[in-house]
């Protein structure tokens, strides 16, 4: 009994968890606050103000999640209040770990798109974008892809900017309590998720964009359905600026909450609408190009007060750009084949395998063992709707990775949480938790 | 007696009196009852079409019968109490919070003839009645009083649970449900000061005509502290920071469960129809037809209902409004709560109550009107601009000193 007691008491690992004021030393507090808030040892010197009396400790140490409401899936924070003020704040994480880079060692890259759609189940496209990028660059065809192919990629993925972006209107008004919103912003996102049933057959986890191209051809009518998009939700998008951008409960809630300076973001390698909230116009869309992003007209939103507004309103905004470079995509979309013509990557149609004995073999090869990748490691790295998600692949020459490690962007901006929060109230903890916009299976993987 | 009817004047057992004051209580009781099971399904359909959904209905036609399924499934739940709780006051708390909602009910008046002027009694089984339960000479004091009480239910509530979360909950709601009474009566004291009583009945009497609704003789301004106000005392959104889902997870009630958050969330729902009912009283004349022009009664068909089907009317454009207000509005900041409560609230109504009473005295006076009115502004423009400076000092002083981490 007294080891379950204890166990529940720290948790899995007590040191994870946020001892009470009364317990720690000035040296722990220092490198435990110091550390993540970036403050040099005479700043963190100052928050040393320990009481050495037990009793004498006013604060309270509260744990938001891992089965609270908002905090994004089972993100789990140790908070000490005083009163409702946040002191000192830990993100603890692992509540939603299943392995996924592990696993990753164990598909082949054929059936690794499965898995890294998974991660970030919000913008699924963009992880299997990445990884498949990554796969293409080890095996050296990241040039062949046919045109359309790419073309196809860019749409997928800013459509599936804009349906994570609404996603996170939806949410981040829910957190303030304004619940219509959340309907709103799932009600927009609905509608995006239709069209990616409509060409991949699942509304989520497509595993649709592969090595060496995508999985089908656009479904007839396709244009008509993203005409459709692009006409219903801009109006929408205005209706949200009437609902919140310029409700002043909303501004009071939002302006100068969870603020980041532009130093620290870098230093704590936030990257997508954080970093670009401090005022960095920092996208790797433009900076470091792919696909035919350099080729497409498009602003990158760039905040100035680095506070959770800023990030709404990036984020708002974005979807505008991704409308704008949906539409030259449209214009731009090109005909041709929709993957690579290798018959080591590409499995052969279903009508060849009857004809060609070749082909038969290929699609034998192909679905039992996988391709082979050459010897080497890579990393790729895109701009995904949260920052940049990179995927590390190291090969051994077999058809599995021997280590799969995809960076994602959630993970690396959890770590602001304590920054954003300190000083702020319970209410505002809340707002941050939604401004970052963490997806807890990026983060845990 | 208490002067509370003029039926218990001369009161005998087993009377046409007591039998009518029976009837009344159970009327109360009912009308209180089905309106909260009404409102609550009332509540979930309205903010299902503003937010696209369809919302109950499968329980009975349109979904009618929902609350009470979602009751009886409460009442069969499995009713925890925490260990750490304390247990006695953990299980007064709902009650504390349900009974006075009920018992405003009893001051409200429901109906009645005030058609020219008339007190609103009507005859019963030969009697002459009031439609209300009780008309108390201090019915505005009872509601004021009623309210604080149920401040205690939800304090308690939080406080007995033993949770860190329901005891945040209880913090808020103490705080914020009595800086808000003090707004909520400031501005029902401008109401008093116009119509010259404390009575409920006497304040519908008093507002016979448009121009003597207590909206317009007071000047808007009462009416919307006071709306503000009672949405903060109903936690009802943009002010439900007690029971904020999304920080507390529950708030007060997080560790409540079956019939006892059953009570709770009926007291909540029965309180919102409640307060709508005193601000009709006291605004929007109750039970008094709204008369445009020559227009006398346009519901005089309807006889001596008319006065509660107008009553009926005026609560539910209020019942709509807060329905509005949760479907529109995020929720506030605690701080931003206090601020507006404490800086803008309490002071604009305690100073139009000044200006109201300055109108008085300056019309027994025999005063010119212009120039108290412009008198009375300047003043209070100046004591806005106190106000103002004031706080921006204690902000500087409060930066000064820093906070501690």
């Amino acid at each position: 009994m007294t080891d379950i007691v204890s166990t529940i008491r720290g948790g899995n690992d007590p040191e994870q968890g946020l001892k009470p004021r009364s317990e720690i030393t000035a040296r722990e507090l220092l490198r435990e606050v110091g550390a993540v808030l970036r403050m040099s040892e005479a700043d963190a010197a100052k928050l040393g103000d320990i009481p050495v009396d037990p009793s004498e400790d006013q604060t309270m140490i509260i744990n938001m999640g891992p089965q609270h409401p908002s905090t994004h899936g089972v993100l789990r924070l140790m908070l000490e209040l005083q009163g409702e003020t946040v002191l000192r704040c830990k993100p603890i994480i692992g509540y939603l770990h299943t392995g996924m880079e592990k696993t990753g060692e164990n598909l082949t890259y054929m059936q690794g798109g499965t898995n890294v759609t998974r991660m970030d189940y919000l913008s699924p496209l963009n992880n299997e974008l990445v990884f498949s990028m990554a796969t293409e660059k080890l095996l050296g065809i990241d040039g062949d892809i046919p045109e359309r192919a790419v073309w196809m990629r860019m749409l997928l993925s800013e459509l599936n900017r804009m349906s994570s972006h609404l996603l996170f209107m939806a949410t981040n008004g829910m957190d303030l309590g304004a619940v219509s919103m959340m309907i709103y912003g799932w009600r927009e996102r609905e509608d995006v998720l239709r069209f990616f049933q409509k060409v991949t057959g699942l509304r989520m986890n497509h595993n649709f964009i592969r090595p060496g191209g995508v999985a089908a051809d656009l479904p007839e009518g396709w244009r008509d359905d993203v005409l459709h998009l692009l006409e219903s939700i801009p109006p929408r998008l205005d209706e949200y600026d009437v609902l919140m951008t310029g409700q002043p409960i909303w501004r009071d809630r939002l302006q100068g909450v969870g603020v980041i300076t532009q130093a620290e973001a870098m230093a704590l390698g936030a990257t997508g609408p954080i970093l670009r909230s401090t005022g960095v116009p920092w996208d790797l869309r433009r900076d470091q190009p792919y696909l035919h992003y350099d080729e497409v007209e498009f602003d990158v939103i760039v905040g100035s007060y680095g506070d959770a507004f800023d990030r709404y309103a990036i984020r708002l905004n974005e979807i505008r750009e991704s409308i704008k470079i949906v539409r030259q995509i449209l214009d731009r979309m090109p005909t041709g084949d929709y993957r690579i013509q290798n018959k080591k990557v590409t499995p052969p149609p279903r009508a060849r395998i009857d004809e060609s004995m070749e082909a038969l073999i290929h699609h034998f090869k192909i679905f039992t063992e996988g391709f082979k990748v050459p010897e080497g490691e890579v990393y790729v790295a895109i701009e995904s709707p949260r920052g940049e998600i990179g995927c590390y692949i190291a090969s051994d020459g077999s058809a599995t990775p021997y280590r799969m490690h995809v960076r994602a962007p959630s993970f690396v901006n959890i770590q602001c949480l304590p920054h954003m929060m300190r000083g702020g109230l319970v209410a505002d903890a809340v707002a941050v938790i939604s401004s970052v916009d963490p997806v807890l299976g990026e983060v845990d993987r | 007696m208490l002067a509370v009817d003029t039926l218990l004047d001369h009161i005998k057992l087993w009377s046409t009196e007591t039998l009518i004051i029976l009837i009344k209580v159970v009327v109360v009781f009912i009308v209180g009852l089905v309106g909260t099971m009404l409102m609550v399904w009332f509540e979930r359909k309205v903010i299902a079409f503003m937010q696209n959904r369809i919302g109950p209905n499968k329980a009975g036609p349109k979904g009618l019968l929902q609350t009470l399924a979602d009751g009886t499934k409460l009442f069969f739940k499995e009713d925890l109490i925490p260990d750490k709780s304390d247990r006695f006051v953990f299980k007064l708390a709902p009650y504390l919070a349900f009974v006075p909602a009920f018992l405003v009910w009893s001051v409200v008046p429901l109906g009645g003839n005030f058609a020219d002027g008339r007190d609103g009694t009507v005859k019963i089984l030969g009697k002459a009645t009031k439609l209300q339960l009780a008309d108390p000479p201090v019915g505005v004091l009872l509601l004021l009083a009623l309210s604080s009480i149920a401040v205690y239910g939800i304090m308690l509530a939080g406080w007995s649970s033993g949770s860190k979360y329901p005891l945040l909950g209880s913090v808020r709601a103490s705080a914020q449900m009595i800086s808000y009474e003090a707004a909520l009566g400031l501005s029902l004291a401008t109401v008093i000061l116009v119509t010259g009583t404390l009575s409920t009945n006497g304040i519908v009497t008093s507002q016979f005509s448009l121009s003597r609704w207590s909206i317009i003789a007071t000047g808007v301004v009462p009416f919307i502290v006071f709306l503000i106000a009672a949405t903060a005392e109903l936690n009802r959104p943009p002010f439900d920071l007690v029971e904020a889902e999304q920080e507390l997870v529950g708030g007060f009630n997080t560790e409540y469960s079956s019939i006892r958050f059953a009570l709770f969330f009926l007291a909540e729902f029965m309180n919102t129809i409640t307060m709508s009912g005193v601000i009709v009283t006291l605004f929007f004349g109750g039970p008094q037809p709204l008369k445009i022009g020559g227009n006398s009664n346009i519901l005089s068909f309807l006889g001596p209902f008319s006065g509660t089907v107008w009553l009926l009317l005026k609560v539910l454009v209020f019942l709509y409004i807060y329905v509005w207000f949760r479907a529109t509005l995020p929720r506030l900041r605690y701080d931003q709560l206090m601020n507006l409560g404490w800086k803008l609230m309490i002071p604009l109504a305690l100073g139009w109550f000044m200006l109201l009473a300055f109108f008085r005295v300056g019309q027994d006076e025999g005063w010119n009107r212009w120039v108290v009115g412009i008198a009375g502004l300047a003043v209070m423009g100046v004591c806005a601009g106190l106000l103002q400076l004031a706080s921006k000092v204690s902000a500087r002083n409060r930066e000064r000193e820093g906070a501690m981490f």
